[in-house]
């Protein structure tokens, strides 16, 4: 019964996404060097964005839906990917070249 | 505290607007309380969770927000009207400019639209209501708030005044330092998230609850390009949700993401908010092209030519959109590549944007056309919008686009692609589908009227500032001299806005008309049309379909009509049906004082307001309500009564 009131997954899930933000501000207030830094913010966020998918999305829920998820997450890739090397392209590598 | 900061300093105008507000408001309260209305209001519309009424609650918010766009219109072009104009000053303009472009954007044809497919997209796909009808209601109250708190900005503390870009660093606090830009950031992220949720919404409902037989390569149009705007929307609204949040930081908190010094960037805003920007006018023209099928399909007796093509079209043109959105700062700096690369997407878009240009001009021949009044706007979109689309070819070339940019041309060019692209479409989808909604038809004559006045008006309002750009006026300027040669032009632009305003003050004369006088609709199809919205009564009883169709074809409605295939086969059943919740209404409310306290740096008040939303949305969670149903007898009855003996 308890099970069922508490969705104890999500909460830990919350949890640990909080850890893993403040985790990635290790970034700002350790002197650590850029590589390491780099390091950080890229496992941080690469775990971060796996706990949400499976915890949040449901990556792993019944067979007939992952067709749609997976067009989801190809869909959300694109534009992320678009937006973040689109705007390197106009303000770093293609700035006034 | 410091009463200063809510004044605002406008002369006439001003105070004449605060006084027409107060009386407007006293009005309405004083006439719901003598005609004994509030109970009415709070069970039937603030706590509804019908998707049906929340669509026209949309609609209806869309109406309003219209005339006050279009009076904002009107006062630019009558201190336009003549050089050395006096009637605004440039404060006042530049007020008047930027709440014209948020309002008709954000809060009158987005509302428009998503009041339309609230309407209709579930009838659609045959199916009883959205698949969250809370938090459909959570969505409009949302929208509905933080368009009233744009709305009183223009009376308390005074308006957003750097454009509807609000690019930096002209709206930072360095430069715009009223709570103008605070409104901006708070009332856009307000209605920015029920807008959210409303994609997530609508494309769920799509994916999950249509009806048995209905493929998704059956669906009617207006449904597709619903789907598709819908996924836009919810891939490009978290941009605009973290461009706002940043400039509210830097506005509110001193942060530097968009400043000038300490690292920021200004040029990063321009860039974010296109991003979302562009994307964002696929998300008011898609769901036109879908009103444009039904209706061409509807009045030429035909099924739509090309329907795999104009769906492929569609997704074409919704990846596209995230991938041009350099065009609208050619001349920010960039380098000749990346222009290069963003001119060859721009004009790539044209392909799939001809090719349902064309299917619609196939679908239409040979078939057996009346020019009934949703038809005459379709048919006046498709040349005037290839006008729009020719000139946008011309601005993407980014070498053209030197001269052009920021000229009067270019807001020819994007008025001519929004008002037939999107303002003609909500109008035509207004008049097809009232019928379903209320019963009766529009006044055709009275409707005819009131479009040839808004074709032709537009025209000459718009028309002439194509020329006006190419001599070198600019857009945004409050005054000219006489010399510059731009006075003429610009008095037949305006008699162009007073010919519009007219227009639309017959469209809604035509509202009331009808209400009156125009015979009742005992058919639930009166256009003779094609798709599953018209197989259930008019007005539509608050289940949709007392039973729900089996669909074995595209256009389901037509060819059951035509083979005598019946529709609905099952037995009357209990429905199922949500109960009403006033929880989005309380909502929104707290929302909309949270962006009031948040806009005047009010950080106790603020605060509190805070907690109030987290309450109020852990009250939501946890909430345990099943709904009821609605019993067989009394379906039964309500079918009998709308429908005579035919159940």
């Amino acid at each position: 019964m308890m099970k069922q009131l508490f969705p104890i997954r999500h909460v830990l899930g919350y949890i640990a996404s909080l850890v893993l933000s403040a985790a990635a501000l290790a970034v700002i207030y350790l002197d650590l060097s850029r590589a390491a830094n780099l390091v950080i913010l890229a496992v941080t966020a690469i775990i971060q964005a796996s706990l949400q998918l499976f915890l949040f999305m449901h990556i792993g829920e019944s067979a007939d839906t992952k067709k749609e998820l997976y067009l989801n997450i190809a869909y959300a890739l694109f534009v992320g990917l678009v937006t973040i090397f689109g705007t390197l392209f106009i303000f770093v590598w293609g700035w006034y070249a | 505290m410091d009463l200063e900061k809510f004044k605002v300093h406008g002369g006439v105008l001003i105070y004449g607007a605060m006084v027409s507000i107060a009386l407007a408001t006293l009005a309405i309260i004083i006439g719901l309380t003598v005609f004994k209305k509030w109970g009415y209001l709070w069970r039937e519309w603030l706590t509804t969770v019908d998707h049906k009424r929340i669509g026209v609650m949309y609609i209806l918010a869309a109406l309003l927000m219209l005339f006050r766009g279009g009076i904002d219109a009107l006062m630019m072009r009558l201190q336009t009207a003549a050089p050395e104009m006096k009637f605004l000053d440039a404060q006042h303009y530049n007020e008047v400019f930027t709440t014209h472009g948020l309002i008709m954007i954000l809060f009158m044809a987005m509302p428009f639209i998503i009041g339309l497919m609230n309407v209709i997209v579930p009838l659609q796909i045959g199916a009883r209501d959205v698949a969250f009808p809370r938090l459909n209601a959570v969505s409009f109250w949302l929208f509905f708030f933080g368009a009233m708190l744009l709305n009183i900005s223009f009376v308390i503390g005074g308006s957003p005044d750097a454009g509807w870009s609000a690019y930096f660093p002209l709206a930072s606090i360095e430069f715009s330092p009223t709570v103008g830009n605070n409104y901006y950031s708070l009332a856009l992220q307000i209605s920015g998230i029920g807008t959210m949720l409303t994609g997530v919404n609508f494309i769920v409902t799509i994916l999950k609850m249509r009806a048995p037989g209905m493929k998704l390569m059956r669906m009617p149009m207006f449904t597709w390009s619903v789907l598709i705007t819908n996924v836009i929307i919810v891939f490009a609204f978290p941009v605009l949700t973290i461009a706002l949040a940043l400039m509210m930081f830097d506005r509110l908190f001193g942060s530097q993401f968009f400043t000038m010094a300490n690292g920021g960037m200004d040029m990063l805003w321009a860039n974010l908010f296109w991003v979302w920007g562009h994307p964002e006018v696929y998300i008011v023209i898609l769901p036109a092209f879908g009103i444009y099928s039904d209706i061409i399909s509807t009045f030429s007796k035909k099924n739509l030519y090309g329907y795999t093509s104009m769906v492929a079209s569609m997704v074409i043109i919704s990846l596209l959109s995230f991938l041009v959105w350099a065009h609208h700062f050619y001349t920010m700096g960039q380098g000749v590549m990346v222009n290069s690369f963003f001119s060859i997407t721009t004009m790539a878009i044209a392909v799939p944007t001809g090719v349902k240009i064309f299917n619609w001009l196939f679908t239409l021949r040979k078939g057996r056309i009346t020019f009934t009044t949703p038809m005459l706007y379709t048919l006046a979109f498709i040349p005037i919008f290839t006008i729009g689309g020719v000139t946008g070819v011309m601005l993407a070339m980014a070498s053209a686009d030197y001269q052009y940019h920021n000229t009067m041309f270019l807001v020819a060019h994007f008025h001519y692609v929004l008002i037939p692209g999107a303002v003609f479409a909500v109008i035509a989808g207004f008049h097809y589908w009232f019928p379903k909604v209320f019963g009766f038809r529009l006044n055709e004559r009275l409707g005819k009227h009131a479009f040839w006045w808004i074709i032709i008006s537009f025209n000459v309002a718009f028309f002439p500032l194509f020329i006006l750009g190419l001599m070198g006026m600019t857009r945004r300027m409050y005054t000219y001299s006489a010399e510059t040669g731009f006075g003429p032009l610009n008095m037949v632009s305006f008699a162009g806005a007073l010919g519009l305003a007219i227009g639309f003050v017959i469209l809604v004369y035509n509202i009331y008309w009808s209400t009156r006088y125009m015979p009742r609709d005992t058919t639930g199809d009166p256009w003779d049309a094609r798709t599953l919205e018209w197989a259930t009564n008019s007005p539509i009883p608050a289940y949709n379909f007392a039973v729900v169709p089996t669909v074995t074809d595209r256009d389901a409605f037509w060819v059951s009509k035509q083979e005598n295939i019946p529709l609905f086969k099952d037995q009357i059943k209990k429905i199922h049906m949500p109960s009403n919740t006033g929880k989005p209404f309380i909502l929104g409310v707290i929302f909309f004082f949270f962006g009031f306290f948040m806009v005047f740096s009010m950080w106790v008040p603020a605060i509190v307001s805070g907690v109030g939303i987290l309450i109020t949305l852990c009250a939501m969670s946890f909430d345990r309500d099943h709904g009821f149903y609605i019993p067989e007898k009394e379906i039964i009855a309500t079918e009998k009564k709308l429908r005579g003996e035919t159940v």
